[in-house]
């Protein structure tokens, strides 16, 4: 059985990791999503430096561990004078890290729009910046939504990784508790519960959307 | 399309030669770990002696990334270090042969937890003897008596815990005896729990904390990598360390401390403390 005094004789850390969790998740999903997008257009681009730079940043990010993007922030700024605080660090890792899937997510859901589309736009007067944002990304939107969601859904759980740099998250307090403690399978049990709150809502949200924008096509 | 054939057969032999080695893997490990305990009818329950004495080897948890206590050499590969010296002793006692030892990793946050699964025979990883702990796990006697200080840049004003200003930053290890220490002696100061020394020190030298603290003995073998930083010399806590051993196992514990005692008393103890730390125990 659980021993839920571990819960409540620690429900301040337990809150306080929630809460920091909830925000790094938010920032970062925030973030990603406007930076992942632009770096998708930028990629699909016609103009070559453009293309150049989104392809070097997505295959760079995201081919390496999450933990050395988070390190990048977190001892590779410092090297060069800019010393943030770990929950910041971690967060704006998390960011960067998370756009470069967002990039390519979106990428594939421009592409899967008909050239037709583009060109029938463009030959109506459209500039390339107008058919993007009133053409094509609103039909895009559609298609990636269902691996947008997955996307964010891996952003709360990859979130955890703030627990590793004194990010003050869930999982660092998590750790914190089975010191104190000496008990490791119910504390760990109980952050699993502080995920799930985050993460069930947000993919019944996504399948929500999913379920209202197919009927829409 | 016979290509296809031939690379679908590939494939195929892929997975089956991946399952099968996994499987084995699982095998060979279960039976490295367990083989001892279960080799005899009855061993349930016996001793952590006796099943030394069975599997012909002594499973001694330690650190990995502790300078002067338990270090892995990245160059051969070979963890060395105060605490490894201490096993060797055990290891020569109770099997003749020091090099009948077997090291596994612990972190100041897996440590109890692996002797409770009976993954490890016992815990020398630099580990204060606390009540709190003394609930969970049985501790030999003393076997080295440290405190616990700072480490600073060596231009910094802080040389004791009364230099220690509101808002200052102390990076230590998760699960350590240290954060407790400091958390009790100086709540205005906020304090930042990694996942063990080294990456603590990471930290500090990214400028990410004001001071490090933990125990002078691990804070000397990280000023000693790295000149750019000193320890402070006054010492705000007594830590004791002990050699864990699960908890009733009375007969072991006798056992490690009778050798303790023969080590002081002929003068080895004096030689392992010096080959690593560099002066005399004080006692």
């Amino acid at each position: 059985m659980l021993d839920f005094s571990i819960l409540f004789d620690h429900m301040d850390m337990y809150l306080e990791g929630f809460w920091n969790t909830l925000q790094a998740s938010l920032l970062a999903l925030v973030g990603s999503f406007v930076l992942g997008t632009l770096f998708a257009i930028f990629r699909i681009s016609p103009i070559g430096p453009l293309k150049w730079i989104a392809t070097a940043y997505v295959e760079f990010v995201r081919n390496i561990p999450l933990i050395l993007v988070v390190f990048l922030f977190f001892v590779g700024l410092p090297a060069i004078g800019i010393v943030l605080e770990p929950f910041i660090a971690g967060t704006l890792g998390l960011t960067v890290y998370t756009a470069a899937f967002i990039a390519e997510t979106i990428r594939a859901g421009i592409l899967a729009i008909p050239k037709g589309q583009t060109e029938a736009a463009r030959s109506s007067g459209l500039t390339y910046g107008q058919t993007m944002r009133y053409i094509i990304l609103p039909q895009a939107i559609k298609v990636v939504i269902p691996p947008m969601g997955n996307q964010f859904i891996n952003l709360v759980k990859n979130s955890s990784i703030l627990g590793v740099i004194a990010g003050l998250d869930l999982m660092y307090f998590g750790d914190l508790i089975s010191a104190d403690t000496f008990v490791t399978f119910d504390v760990y049990i109980f952050v699993a519960v502080f995920y799930l709150i985050l993460t069930l809502p947000l993919s019944a949200f996504v399948s929500y959307l999913e379920r209202r924008l197919a009927g829409s096509r | 399309m016979k290509a296809n054939k031939l690379w679908k057969k590939v494939a195929g032999m892929g997975l089956v030669l991946m399952l099968s080695a996994t499987a084995l893997a699982g095998c060979g490990g279960g039976s490295k770990a367990e083989g001892g305990a279960q080799g005899t009818s009855g061993a349930q329950g016996a001793g952590t002696l006796a099943k030394i004495k069975e599997r012909d080897k002594f499973v001694v948890g330690v650190k990995y990334d502790l300078n002067l206590f338990g270090l892995k050499d990245p160059a051969t590969g070979n963890v060395e270090g105060f605490d490894i010296d201490i096993a060797k002793a055990i290891a020569k006692k109770v099997l003749g042969d020091e090099n009948k030892i077997e090291l596994k990793e612990v972190t100041s946050k897996t440590r109890i937890p692996m002797l409770k699964n009976g993954e490890i025979d016992a815990i020398i990883a630099t580990m204060t003897i606390t009540e709190d702990r003394k609930k969970e796990v049985d501790f030999s006697d003393v076997y080295f008596l440290a405190g616990q200080s700072f480490l600073v840049k060596k231009d910094s004003s802080i040389n004791s815990l009364k230099d220690m200003q509101k808002g200052m930053k102390i990076v230590t290890a998760k699960g350590s005896t240290s954060a407790k220490n400091i958390r009790a002696s100086a709540p205005d100061l906020e304090v930042l729990e990694f996942e063990n020394y080294a990456e603590a020190f990471t930290a500090l030298k990214a400028g990410q904390g004001d001071a490090l603290t933990t125990d002078n003995a691990l804070l000397y073998g990280m000023a000693k990598q790295d000149p750019n930083y000193r320890v402070t010399e006054e010492t705000f806590t007594e830590e004791p360390y002990g050699i864990a051993i699960s908890k009733g196992d009375a007969e072991f514990v006798k056992t490690v401390n009778d050798l303790l005692k023969e080590m002081k008393e002929n003068g080895e103890y004096d030689k392992i403390y010096e080959k690593w730390i560099g002066t005399k125990p004080t006692k």
